[in-house]
């Protein structure tokens, strides 16, 4: 295979650039521009039909662009069939084909290549041990659980030695236990073979879990493509901190701006924001996310107090005990949801109760500044 | 539910199991005397009471005596049974496949072909026999006797194969081809292996419905009668227990047909499972 001549130093880094994809009337993927370096683990992740399965899709060669170019290691695969670019796919349900063995199905590659019998049933095996599937060789798929079929399936895309291995919800059918596991040995198998796995999923912390690179995608977009911790962060916009969670979202118009200082209105109450180096139009649209965990309470003395610059005055909704801390939910204290994660110890100190009049405070330094949706890439 | 099931029974079961009774009896009851009749002595006749017992009914049957020729229908409907499976497999298979795709026109060309199985099959035999006379082509059993015998077959083939695909998932094929096999490679190491217990249901009422064919083989048959044609012939000229005998034999290897496609259906599905559950023993896998 040609050595491509961009960006990671390893082998299959991804690049596409103006991607679109349309089913009939409805564009699924709308001019994408995205660079996965070599080696990575990216992961993308949206709500269902947000487009991500469908740019899966095209790097594997399952489906083509309408417009744009997918290129692996500077070579444009557009067109081509998936052997030839080097990929290899996990189906969601895996895929794997009931009538071979376990053997026969990570041997079939190696099959349709003309490779003997012999020599094939024994490379197939040492890559059924590489997954510790080794035992289970001559079962047939319905007999194993979810989570060894999916180790077949994965030994058998790696038997193709693909310089990118793609995997569509790979643990969406596992049951909670099972998926934990399978995010380790996921990540294990990466390191060990060194290649780029570009990993489609919803679930939120999976993401965050497992990829160097989340790329956060609505209705065909890319909204934020960014490291894990970036991402959780410094969400780039109000939809990308609603769908990471664990963030609050702040979002009003203002009413009165002084340099470092803005005042929004929420729908539910004022709140006056310390924001060094903004300054907004009066009617202009305000967002900034903030951490449920960066957030605290304490009582408040009276119904009237003076509202405080970076607080929100709130009465405790419901409340749930999540072990190590408490999640609680705040009535009135913006125009949305609005979640303070209080750690166990603090919240025993002083237990709250539903209807307690409460102050939420953070400081100023963890209100994080949104953009407005859609309009970055 | 369970209260249900353990105390006595309603009349609804009772009524039901009547009915099935009934069924039991008018289908097997007739079989049963066909069969036990045509074991009838020599100088037995076409009712009971048996005469003895011998297997000279059958020997007649083969000796054309006074039977008309059995032999010869009789392999000529094996034949053209065999013809009518083959053809109808592998069209059923393609155009089950191919309508999985929806390309312009697919339902109103699923409507033509299946319009058939409600047309009167008397009807489509006669179009077929005026229209070779009219082109002046001899009818005969392996030409428009085929064809129309393909009518019937084709489209019940056809449902049967939607009803297969119904189930069958596309990431297979998408998966073979992931891992570089052709189309080539793709259909007959995953898609027809996959498939096969549903293309030997399809076989199966390709040969079947060939076999007993009678409304539409009637009039494009030509000059030799297939079997259901000799069978009719027999029944206004034939009175002796021959008849029988006749019968017997048919309903053996329409039995014989159903048992061998079910057997291999059987087998196969168990060669899917069997495997590994010798193994089950040492599964890892507690509470999956």
């Amino acid at each position: 295979m040609a050595v491509g001549g961009n960006a990671g130093s390893a082998r299959g880094g991804i690049v596409l650039k103006g991607v679109t994809k349309r089913f009939g009337d409805t564009t699924a993927v709308r001019g994408i521009d995205l660079e996965i370096p070599g080696g990575a683990y990216c992961c993308l992740l949206g709500p269902s039909g947000c487009g991500k399965t469908t740019i899966l899709r095209m790097i594997a060669g399952h489906e083509d662009p309408s417009a744009g170019v997918v290129s692996i290691d500077g070579e444009d695969v557009v067109g081509k069939r998936p052997m030839q670019r080097g990929t290899a796919m996990m189906f969601q349900s895996y895929a794997l084909f009931p009538h071979l063995s376990c053997l026969d199905n990570v041997a079939f590659n190696l099959k349709v290549r003309g490779i003997g019998k012999a020599q094939r049933r024994e490379r197939a095996l040492e890559m059924l041990e590489r997954v510790r599937m080794g035992a289970f060789a001559h079962r047939l798929p319905a007999q194993l659980s979810g989570g060894q079929q999916q180790r077949i399936a994965l030994a058998r895309a790696l038997i193709t030695n693909p310089r990118v291995l793609l995997l569509d919800e790979p643990l969406s059918a596992l049951d909670e236990f099972l998926r934990l596991q399978m995010r380790l040995e996921l990540k294990r198998i990466q390191h060990e073979f060194g290649i780029t796995f570009v990993h489609v999923t919803h679930t939120q912390m999976e993401a965050i879990a497992l990829a160097d690179t989340v790329v956060v995608m609505d209705q065909g977009r890319i909204e934020h493509a960014g490291a894990a911790r970036e991402v959780f962060e410094q969400p780039r916009t109000a939809y990308v901190a609603r769908f990471i969670g664990g963030q609050n979202v702040l979002s009003g118009t203002v009413v009165a701006s002084h340099p470092g200082r803005v005042t929004l209105e929420t729908g539910a109450q004022r709140i006056v924001l310390d924001a060094p180096g903004t300054e907004r139009e009066v009617g202009a649209l305000f967002e900034v996310a903030l951490r449920r965990d960066r957030v605290s309470l304490r009582r408040s003395s009276s119904a009237i107090e003076a509202p405080s610059p970076n607080s929100v005055m709130a009465r405790v909704g419901s409340m749930e005990y999540q072990g190590s801390w408490f999640k609680i939910q705040l009535d009135g204290a913006s125009g949305e949801e609005f979640v303070v994660n209080l750690p166990d110890t603090r919240y025993f100190e002083d237990p709250l109760a539903e209807g307690d009049e409460v102050i939420a405070a953070w400081n100023p330094q963890e209100a994080h500044l949104l953009g407005t949706g859609g309009a970055q890439g | 539910m369970q209260a249900r099931e353990s105390g006595r029974r309603g009349l609804s079961h009772y009524l039901l199991a009547g009915f099935f009774g009934l069924f039991v009896a008018f289908l097997y009851g007739p079989m049963s005397a066909i069969f036990v009749l045509s074991f009838q002595g020599p100088t037995g006749g076409l009712t009971f009471p048996m005469r003895g017992v011998s297997l000279r009914w059958f020997h007649a049957l083969f000796s054309q005596e006074r039977t008309g020729d059995f032999a010869g229908s009789f392999t000529r409907s094996l034949l053209l049974a065999a013809l009518v499976l083959s053809l109808t497999v592998v069209i059923s298979v393609l155009a089950g496949l191919a309508f999985r795709r929806r390309f312009p026109g697919s339902s109103f060309l699923f409507y033509l072909a299946v319009a058939s199985l409600i047309m009167p099959g008397i009807l489509v035999g006669l179009g077929i026999g005026v229209t070779f006379q009219f082109l002046d082509i001899p009818t005969a059993w392996y030409s428009s006797g085929l064809g129309a015998q393909l009518t019937w077959t084709l489209p019940f083939g056809l449902l049967i194969m939607f009803a297969v695909l119904s189930r069958f998932n596309r990431a297979y094929e998408e998966a073979g081809r992931d891992l570089g096999a052709t189309n080539w490679q793709v259909f007959w190491l995953i898609v027809v292996p996959i498939l096969a217990p549903g293309i030997i249901g399809v076989a199966l009422f390709g040969f079947t419905l060939s076999y007993d064919e009678f409304a539409r083989s009637l009039l494009t048959a030509g000059a030799q009668n297939t079997l259901p044609m000799e069978i009719w012939g027999m029944t206004t000229n034939v009175t002796s227990p021959a008849l029988f005998a006749l019968g017997t034999v048919t309903t053996l290897v329409s039995f014989a047909a159903i048992i061998l496609s079910l057997g291999s259906i059987a087998l196969i599905e168990r060669r899917r499972t069997r495997r590994g559950s010798v193994a089950a023993g040492t599964s890892p896998a507690p509470g999956h």
